[in-house]
């Protein structure tokens, strides 16, 4: 290699690390010798097995040690929020659904009831009730894809198989409703577009029926493991101070121990008609992030259990104009998504676009504990804390 | 020439202790490409066997039931792009899976498939084996390094921490089962690998139940580091996929490539044979001082034929099970004459099983010996290798520091309390 591209490389390492954060991973760059015995600097992907995408994590490492992290993201950046401004509130509907493609629906009822909220229209409870069932079941099959791969992070490569076969039975009753199974569009602002389809409630109830026993196949296979246990206890551990300091939601927030759910904290669509827990973790550690997603999909499946017998009768659709204008004014709204706070800043002018729009995705705040977590740990349990986290790129980069 | 060559067949012993070059040599082809083939078959064995537990099918489309694909990616890796990184250390990159496949190799030459199966009996046999098949990790560590590379780097890194904290333990679980051949009456033990599946002859009884639990014990130490010693789940840290994208072997590719996974599944075979002599009784057939008579001989020595006939017979079932599309047309006279080469040995080897139960010089009499000898050696080994495989299906990674903890905190500590408490009942009871 000449000496102009071993340049070339060290300008691009450089040009990485942001000004402020430089200073703690300190790279010589007058060195030119490599695998010497100082630290060492490594890649972790964008192009890496357990990135869970296009993450970019730069580790310095002493041996096997790590010494500081830093992420870099925007390598699935799509500028979202900029076309929302030049998108109507209604053509903008699909696009959420893209950020999170783990959980669109979850992404789509966000988006719905804020852009609702800002109408001052309310959906009907049928409609309502269609959108927690749904959300619901996004919710499992989202901790299922969770589950699956963070378990191949760790080296356990069966149960992935086990949960995309499981994930598979509500991908189908997604595709039944509304004819999609990943970016699904399913609601529309002011209520849902299409009625349930004959047979959604038997669907439902099967698929409960069907999922009760494969939760406690999963915990077989590793709840008492004792690598599992070795490999994810005291891993990862963040505090609730550290953890509310960084704006952490959603389970991991949960696991430290800190009982903050926004379905029960602000209840939005009908959750406040449901009785259901919050489970909480007392270590803020992996092991308790992943019984609490456990317990979380179990108390996924009573909401659903209860809304799909109590699924009231009538329109599906509020009163919502042909033409989406909200007055001048700003809205923010969130909601519980799978993986945390998941909140839409709109400002309106008074025209049919998003003057601005603004998302809060919980992977990007969340990802932001990762170097927390993972300092003063080992290589191996960087790629455990990053399944841990549940990240999505295309939600951090949007 | 041919005296010298016939000289050897009505011999007892192995070859190397014949001084007959010319059977050493045809030996050490035999089993080199045995061990080839084996390393094939369980190439597709494990991904089938992998798939079900997954609940997937796995390859399917090479041939029938996807039993062309070891041969397939062979094919392939040899036709691949011989890369060597412009920053590596050519020469030491070069020879680095050489090493390793050495090692695994190697270690074959004493490897006893029989009393006589063997290339050689060396009388430091267990001692040679150890010291060969632990050169093994050098591969490893010399590739990491040459690759001159990251992840290859810590992979290597991890592979050496590795291979402290398992080889003393494993080490000292080997000497508890030394120890217990020298009860007998001369008092003398053997490193023989011949001469300790004799002792179990003698004594009558495997070592993994000898004085139990404490053979038990050191044969499970044993069992544990010997999956350590060859990098497999879960203890395959040293190239750890999703943290280390393949570790080692990172920057290494096509032809070179395909001798590490060579190397890693000859390797397997050579440890779990090392457990197999020790503790599993080596080439005895189950039982052969308790059903002693002859009649016993006869029906286990038709072991062999009955298990290529169960073969050939769930082979018919898959042919009767294919669809019948005209598709499927090749694939199903494929697999019928698959189906019926296995048939074909089966039905050989009942007839040497038939043929050679009485008379005990004559020729088909000592090749139902031999027959006898390798079949329960290869079972017993083949037993092992398929709980590499649910190992792999079923456990999590540990993590190189956890290793490092049990094997020096949990398996050295155990291994020599088994020894010394072996050491003690072993002079009480002679």
């Amino acid at each position: 290699m000449s000496e102009r591209t071993d340049d070339q490389t060290n300008d691009a390492s450089n040009r990485a690390l942001s000004s402020a954060d430089r200073s703690y991973l300190d790279l010589d760059t007058s060195d030119k010798t490599y695998l010497d015995s100082n630290e060492l600097v490594i890649n972790m992907g964008p192009q890496h097995p357990a990135t869970h995408g296009v993450l970019r994590v730069i580790l310095k490492l002493d041996g096997e040690r790590v010494l500081g992290t830093e992420c870099v993201i925007g390598y699935l950046h799509r500028g979202v929020e900029k076309i929302a401004e030049n998108r109507t509130y209604t053509m903008f509907n699909p696009y959420v659904d893209r950020m999170d493609y783990c959980a669109a629906v979850s992404n789509g009822l966000g988006y719905c009831e804020a852009v609702e909220k800002l109408l001052n229209v309310e959906a009907p409870p049928r409609a309502k009730y269609i959108r927690v069932i749904l959300t619901e079941l996004q919710r499992i099959a989202s901790h299922q894809l969770w589950l699956g791969t963070h378990a191949l992070d760790i080296g356990a490569m069966t149960p992935l198989f086990y949960t995309f076969r499981d994930r598979e039975e509500i991908l189908k009753i997604f595709e039944k409703y509304c004819g999609a199974r990943l970016t699904t569009h399913a609601f529309r602002i002011g209520g849902c577009q299409y009625e349930t389809y004959a047979g959604f409630e038997k669907d439902v109830k099967n698929f409960l029926a069907f999922f009760a026993p494969k939760i406690d196949e999963y915990e077989t296979l590793l709840t008492t493991n004792r690598i599992w246990l070795e490999r994810t206890r005291n891993v990862g551990v963040i505090s609730a101070a550290d953890a509310i300091a960084l704006g952490v939601t959603g389970p991991v927030l949960r696991a430290s121990g800190v009982q903050w759910d926004l379905r029960k904290a602000q209840p939005y669509a009908a959750y406040s008609e449901f009785d259901f827990e919050i489970p909480v973790g007392t270590n803020g550690d992996t092991y308790d992030r992943y019984l609490v997603r456990m317990e979380e999909m179990r108390q996924s499946m009573r909401i659903v259990e209860q809304a799909v017998n109590a699924i009231p009768e009538g329109p599906i659709m509020g009163k919502v104009p042909k033409v989406i204008k909200p007055p001048v004014g700003e809205i923010y709204h969130s909601i519980e998504a799978p993986k945390g706070e998941l909140g839409y800043f709109i400002v309106s002018d008074g025209s049919t676009q998003p003057y601005r729009l603004r998302v809060r995705p919980p992977s990007f705040v969340n990802l932001q504990a990762l170097d927390i977590m993972v300092r003063g740990l080992l290589v191996a349990d960087v790629v455990a804390v990053i399944g841990t986290i549940d990240i999505v790129l295309g939600e951090v980069d949007r | 020439m041919p005296n010298f060559i016939m000289s050897y067949l009505g011999s007892k012993v192995t070859p190397g202790e014949a001084g007959n070059q010319f059977w050493a040599l045809i030996y050490v082809l035999i089993i080199f490409a045995g061990v080839a083939v084996a390393v094939l078959a369980m190439n597709w064995i494990e991904r089938k066997a992998l798939a079900h537990f997954q609940i997937r099918l796995g390859p399917m489309r090479v041939g029938p039931h996807g039993l062309l694909q070891p041969i397939a990616d062979a094919v392939k890796l040899m036709l691949k792009e011989d890369i060597i990184p412009a920053e590596a250390d050519q020469f030491v990159f070069w020879i680095a899976p050489l090493i390793g496949l050495l090692a695994a190799f190697t270690v074959y030459t004493v490897i006893p498939f029989g009393p006589s199966q063997a290339v050689s009996d060396m009388n430091i046999g267990i001692l040679f084996m150890l010291g060969v098949s632990s050169l093994g990790v050098l591969g490893i560590v010399v590739s990491g390094w040459a690759s001159n590379s990251h992840y290859p780097l810590i992979g290597a890194l991890r592979s050496s921490a590795q291979m402290v904290s398992y080889e003393v333990a494993m080490g000292l679980a080997v000497v508890s089962a030394i120890l217990m051949t020298s009860l007998n009456a001369t008092g003398t033990g053997t490193l023989s690998m011949i001469g300790i599946v004799q002792a179990q002859q003698q004594q009558g009884v495997w070592f993994i139940f000898k004085f139990f639990p404490l053979g038990f014990l050191a044969f499970v130490i044993f069992a544990i580091a010997m999956i350590a010693e060859t990098n497999r789940a879960p203890f395959d840290m040293a190239e750890a996929e999703s943290e280390l994208t393949a570790g080692y072997h990172t920057e290494y590719s096509g032809l070179r490539w395909s001798l590490f996974m060579l190397a890693e599944y000859a390797a397997m075979i050579a440890v779990s044979s090392i457990a197999v002599t020790l503790w599993l009784g080596g080439w005895m057939r189950p039982f052969p001082n308790l059903l002693h008579a002859p009649a016993w001989d006869f029906i286990f020595s038709l072991f062999p034929g009955l298990t290529f006939l169960g073969l050939a017979a769930i082979t018919f079932v898959g042919v009767a099970r294919m669809p019948s599309q005209s598709f499927f047309k090749i694939q199903r006279i494929g697999l019928a004459v698959f189906a019926a080469v296995l048939g074909f040995i089966a039905l050989l080897l009942l007839v040497i099983a038939v043929a050679g139960r009485s008379a005990d010089t004559s020729v088909a009499a000592r090749f139902r010996e031999g027959i006898d000898y390798v079949y329960w050696f290869v079972l017993k080994v083949a037993v092992f290798m398929y709980l590499f495989i649910w190992y792999r299906a079923t456990w999590p990674r540990y993590r190189f520091d956890q290793l490092m903890k049990i094997g020096w905190k949990v398996m050295l500590p155990i291994s020599l309390g088994v020894l010394i408490v072996t050491a003690i009942v072993g002079v009480i009871f002679s």
